[in-house]
């Protein structure tokens, strides 16, 4: 083992505490230090956005971070989105009742970026929703029923702030 | 793709980052990691040292001057991107940043990682250019002041010394209601620019230009004012096809050839997008936009 | 037949794991002590091997071993890997050895292998590995390989023709001296990678209590690869097991058997410790195999009236630098190309070229859409020398409906008829068109040139082979838990095999797809299985599924009829229960008649079944199925900047009965992304030594959202009468047309400028100047 650093970091509300080696990525801290693999690795030079995480509720790419960085931020990773352990976000039941997803590895990446994207934009135009997830890349899907996805997601996270309001 | 091995620090004052860099060999500085990573993951780079420039203090902010802005060098391109007095001032660095890659690459990158790399095509290096901006430098001798004309070197290679650090971007604002435009063309969203066009403009009463700045990115090894065309603007009030005919000099200018484009493609894309970006800017500048 | 599940949009079983990161794809499967895997691998295109100097690598801290071909070569019953589907049409055999030894023939071939504590020290440790290389020519261009006196991808190899054959029927001679029109083209389509967003990865552990080697590889042929391994390793079948677990994508490359997955079995074996090897994308870059150059001198000869008399040509097809499967791409161009029309005499003659690069083997759509695409663009050429419109001189040579079945004078090569078992192409042709606004987009045209816009309209038709048989085995099982457990040979990456599988089955038994747990892709599952290419699991696997359900049904219906004393036709399947009609409180659960038939010792089997409420069936299917389509698009260009945005595409395919509307939807459209990109992006580059010039996503361009157009999706549908479902492939039928109608449609854009397109991809600067030659010309 390399030079390492102790780490303290939350992850999906809970917080970590870990020896890491300073060279490891954020991406692979999370996957295999911390054993969350839903969190994938398409590319490690930040192209096709298979490892985007929300870090301060930001929407990064993992592979483009030290985990050494991560220290004392907060992460939200895929496993963090369901509201339960049988529940699941309004995001992932329209990506279920969409077909927005088929292979689902670039899924994880998808689902965080919209989360950031539908916090900040709630009432977003189709091609407002393509722009969003121009950083994501996926090969199965061409795309169209992930944007349906999207578009499926801002009515029902509006209908719940509505019932909230 | 895993990074190689590498020493890490992570200093907290400006001191801190000058002293490490005045003692370590082999050190880069990480900003906001979208361009570093990408090289140290292929081994393209093999530093012994990382400075993390994440953890010091007092290097993000965005500071209104009495003759503009002033730009901390670790604020993130997305805090530019919703800055109200950027968008209010500074128009033009408004309408570049949302070429700047993807959402995810806005909310890391830093205005002082992207004008140190000096890709040829960086959208904050050619707004940086137009604006005749100034680069404030840390360094064992204290600070220096580059004029932004003076800071690209070589192919990615700034004025910035091994030993010393940016720390601030200096922006003179234009005058209210100036012509502004920015337009690229990228083969996908958020890719860089095969040729970009960052475009001022003065405009007086007559509507004949009275200043101009034109800076073309991603031509060569780096961005270049086109002051054949600028000149050739002033005191123009543009019809027809005064502008198709004055961007034929962008034709010239030197070009690189790479797997994206040849370089007689990316001439033909300057005098295209030079083109555009004054007609914007000038029907912008002349309340017709 | 009752359950309800057959043709409706059900919940996918896949979706819950996936969407809340518990998906289980290779990289995430840990075994205690792992270690893993990096190879050093060739940067020259062509080079000898003078030596290979292991000692500092080995003497890394975290090392566990360095091998290259000489340590494993006594472990190993052969020392290359021979995967080739058979075929006469071979000249050589170049076959990829498990490591280079002697020689390197592409940029990425492995040469050894680090095996340490973490990727970081085995990437570490092979930079260390000294390599003595002695660069040699490369062979770069599929052409220039043919010519005489090129140098030799395979340093003292003959020549570098590595396979040639021709497909033909009918007197070509006669039809193109007879003909009123003969026109020609020569085209070049250079199709690129799959670039699943998961590469391939493969973790391989050795269980000494069992004796047994356990690998999870990201492939989409376990079975192929469990008999390669068992062959290689010298063990039986029962001593290997492959699974695929979750597979990121597959697209084609990683139905290849690959040297990695050999080198990490055999060293888990050495080593008694699990080994984990992942692709990173470079290397996906420079080992995964994909397509790449075909070259075509094309003629077509018609009549007055634009009818087709022959088609004739030659291709010369860019094989790379092994064969790692077959002469299947360009046998499959030249079989795809005249299946659409009635042609009367057609000749292609083939040859197929080494050069110095990764071997080429199929990316979706296997060769086909090469095949319509110079059909397609030689009917435009016909089209618009004759002065007819193009969809119309298309409907002057469909198939018609009423010949089908159409016995055509093609076989497969396998050796079977093809013959065309049903679809009605003119009605797609037409449906398409008047969708798009085919006869009104003329004016519309000439008012977007009159304000300076070029738009344009295009058209392709495809028939596609699909189905591959000969099978694909299905267990249906009832087991006592009470739940259906499936087991099939199939492999799924992405294309919701699961969900279909369980859809058939639970439309026999009962209609509850919870009651449903399908494993597919498990040597250990099933004896025997082919797995995921050639669309074909929905109509192998799933007439196996259906026969399978069928018998258990049958067989449940009997064992229920004697426990409730009455007879099967009186009997319903609802849920996880059998009832009687009528009197529902009369009922069994699947439970208990998996119990019954479970046997207790020295009483008879209930109902007279034989044991075990199981069936399983291999539903041998010979013949493939056609399904068939047409993809219209229109596009404005940028005249400017060479930029091409597609405006609408509609996309009208039939594959026979649709299992699940919505995955059948999702095929269409992801296949049609990859066309995009293959027309307007995605391009392999090398260098004149054979570099490859793109190796990362930033070079080689996927497209995203915001270049994908909206797909218009309309069915067709056309039951196939070879098997009882009904049902055709559809996973790669995106991807035939599109190129074609894209390119189609570019042209018909820029008309004014007389543009011809002949090469795909095209990229902007190239429109930029072609239009610029053609104001030239003008």
């Amino acid at each position: 083992m390399g030079e390492t650093r102790k780490i303290a970091v939350t992850v999906n509300g809970k917080r970590y505490e870990e020896d890491v080696e300073v060279r490891v990525t954020l991406a692979d801290f999370i996957r295999h230090q911390l054993g969350l693999t839903g969190t994938h690795l398409g590319c490690e030079h930040g192209v096709c956005g298979a490892c985007t995480i929300l870090f301060d509720g930001r929407s990064a790419r993992s592979c483009l971070m030290l985990a050494v960085q991560a220290n004392g931020h907060e992460i939200l990773t895929v496993e963090g989105i369901a509201p339960g352990p049988d529940k699941l976000h309004p995001l992932q039941q329209a990506f279920h009742e969409n077909h927005g997803l088929q292979c689902g590895f670039c899924t994880p990446g998808m689902l965080t970026t919209l989360i950031e994207f539908l916090r900040d934009n709630p009432d977003p135009t189709e091609q407002e929703v393509r722009i969003a997830i121009s950083g994501n890349l996926c090969r199965c899907t061409g795309y169209q029923n992930i944007v349906i996805s999207a578009l499926d997601a801002a009515k029902r996270l509006k209908a719940e702030a509505g019932h909230q309001a | 793709m895993k990074p190689p091995p590498f020493s890490y620090h992570d200093p907290k004052t400006v001191a801190e980052v000058v002293g490490l860099l005045a003692t370590l060999d082999n050190a880069k500085l990480l900003a906001g990691g979208q361009s570093l990573m990408p090289m140290l993951n292929f081994r393209y780079v093999q530093p012994d040292h990382i400075i993390d420039l994440n953890r010091v203090e007092g290097l993000a902010y965005i500071r209104e001057t009495a003759d503009g802005m002033e730009v901390g060098a670790m604020t993130r391109q997305r805090d530019l991107e919703f800055s109200d007095l950027v968008e209010k001032r500074f128009p033009l660095m408004h309408e570049a940043i949302g070429s700047i890659g993807h959402r995810q690459t806005r909310n890391r990158g830093t205005i002082g990682g992207s004008l140190c790399h000096l890709d040829p095509s960086a959208e904050l290096v050619s707004c940086a250019m137009t604006l005749d901006a100034t680069v404030v430098v840390a360094g064992p001798n204290g600070r220096r002041e580059i004029e932004f004309a003076d800071f690209p070197v070589a192919y990615l290679t700034s004025a910035v010394e091994p030993n010393e650090l940016l720390t601030a971007i200096r922006f003179p604002a234009w005058p209210a209601k100036h012509g502004y435009a920015f337009v690229e063309f990228a083969r996908r969203h958020g890719d860089f620019a095969i040729v970009s066009a960052a475009v001022l403009l003065e405009v007086d009463g007559a509507g004949k230009i009275t200043r101009a700045a034109v800076t073309l990115g991603g031509m060569g090894t780096g961005p270049v004012r086109a002051s054949e065309l600028e000149k050739t603007l002033i005191g123009r009030a543009p019809s027809g096809d005064f502008l198709r005919q004055a961007c034929e000099s962008c034709r010239t200018l030197e070009a690189l050839d790479d797997v994206h484009a040849p370089a007689s493609y990316r001439q033909h894309l300057a005098t295209v997008m030079s083109r555009r970006a004054l007609e914007k800017a000038y029907a912008r500048a002349t309340g017709k936009a | 037949m009752n359950g309800g599940t057959f043709g409706k949009n059900v919940e996918r079983l896949e979706d819950r794991d996936l969407l809340t990161g518990n998906g289980r794809f290779v990289d995430d499967i840990r075994f205690a002590g792992t270690r893993h895997a990096a190879f050093v691998r060739s940067p020259h295109a062509h080079a000898l091997i003078r030596g290979i100097d292991a000692a500092a690598a080995r003497a890394q801290p975290g090392v566990d071993a360095v091998y290259t071909f000489a340590d494993l070569r006594p472990h190993l019953t052969t020392g290359r890997l021979v995967v080739a589907l058979p075929t006469p049409a071979f000249r050589q055999n170049v076959d990829r050895p498990v490591l280079a030894s002697r020689e390197v023939v592409h940029v990425g071939e492995p040469v050894a292998v680090v095996i340490a504590a973490s990727r970081h020290a085995a990437e570490d440790a092979a930079a260390l590995v000294a390599v003595d290389y002695d660069a040699l020519p490369a062979v770069v261009d599929a052409e220039a390989a043919l010519a005489p006196g090129s140098p030799t991808v395979h340093h003292g190899g003959p020549h570098n023709l590595v396979a040639a054959f021709d497909l033909g029927f009918g007197d070509v001679a006669a039809a193109f001296a007879g003909a009123a029109h003969v026109f020609g083209e020569k085209f070049r389509i250079d199709r690129g990678g799959s670039h699943s967003i998961e590469c391939r990865g493969v973790i391989a552990s050795y269980d000494a209590n069992e004796d047994r080697l356990t690998v999870y590889s990201s492939t989409q042929t376990p079975h192929a690869c469990m008999r390669m391994l068992a062959d290689l390793l010298g063990r039986d079948e029962n001593q290997v097991r492959v699974a695929a677990p979750d597979v990121g994508g597959g697209f084609g490359p990683k139905l290849v058997f690959y040297q990695e997955e050999a080198v990490v079995a055999l060293a888990a074996l050495l080593l008694r410790r699990p080994v984990k090897w992942i692709e990173d994308r470079r290397e996906h870059f420079i080992s995964t195999t994909q397509e790449r150059d075909q070259v075509w001198d094309a003629e077509i000869a018609v009549d007055a009236q634009g009818r087709i008399r022959g088609f004739r040509g030659t291709l010369i097809h860019e094989h790379g630098a092994y064969t790692a499967r077959g002469v299947n791409v360009p046998y499959g161009s030249a079989a795809a190309l005249t299946l659409g029309y009635e042609v009367p005499a057609f000749r292609l003659d083939i040859k197929l070229a080494l050069t110095n690069k990764v071997p080429v083997t199929p990316v979706r759509g296997a060769g086909q859409p090469q095949g319509v695409f110079a059909i397609e663009r030689m009917l435009d050429r016909a089209a618009h020398g004759l002065g007819i419109d193009r969809a119309e001189l298309r409907r002057r040579n469909l198939v018609p409906a009423d010949k089908m079945p159409y016995r055509t004078q093609l076989k497969t090569r396998g050796g079977m008829q093809v013959v065309l078992d049903s679809g009605d192409f003119p009605a797609c042709q037409r449906m398409a068109i008047e969708r798009a606004g085919w006869s009104e987009f003329k004016a519309r045209q000439a008012a977007a040139l009159r304000d300076g816009r070029y738009i344009g309209i295009g058209i392709a038709n495809y028939v596609e082979g699909t189905g591959r048989g000969p099978f694909e085995p299905v267990t249906v099982r009832i087991a006592p838990s009470g739940k259906i457990h499936v087991y099939c040979g199939a492999a799924a990456m992405g294309q919701s095999t699961k969900t279909m599988l369980a859809q058939i089955v639970a439309d026999e038994l009962g209609g509850d797809m919870g009651a449903l747990t399908v494993t597919t892709g498990d040597s250990a599952a099933t004896a025997l299985g082919l797995g995921g290419f050639n669309s074909r699991q929905a109509v192998l696997a799933g007439s196996s599924a259906h026969a399978a359900a069928v018998k258990v049904r049958d067989k449940a219906l009997a064992v229920a009829g004697h426990m409730l004393e009455c007879a099967a036709p009186d009997l319903e399947i609802a849920g996880r229960e059998i009832r009687v009609k009528g009197a529902p409180n009369l009922k069994v659960g699947f439970a208990e008649i998996a119990r019954a038939t479970m046997g207790t010792p020295g009483y008879y089997l209930p109902g007279g079944v034989d044991a075990g409420m199981e069936a399983s069936e291999s539903v041998v299917i010979n013949d493939m199925t056609y399904a068939n389509g047409c993809a219209v698009a229109e596009v404005e260009v940028d005249i400017e900047t060479g930029a091409v945005h597609i405006s609408n595409f509609v996309f009208v395919h039939d594959c026979g009965r649709a299992i699940h509307p919505m995955i059948v939807e999702g095929q269409v459209i992801g296949a049609v992304a990859h066309a995009v990109g293959n027309t307007l992006f995605e391009k392999m580059q090398f260098g004149a030594d054979g570099q490859p010039l793109t190796t990362s996503l930033a070079d080689y361009l996927l497209i995203a959202a915001t270049e994908m157009p909206t797909v218009d999706v309309l069915h067709h549908e056309a039951p196939t009468p070879l098997n009882p479902l009904g049902i055709k492939g559809v996973g790669e039928a995106g991807t035939l047309p599109t190129a074609a109608a894209l390119v189609s449609a570019i042209e018909d854009a820029l008309s004014p400028f007389g543009v011809r397109i002949n090469h795909v991809p095209i990229a902007p600067a190239e429109i930029v100047a072609k239009i610029a030659a053609g104001r030239r010309q003008a």
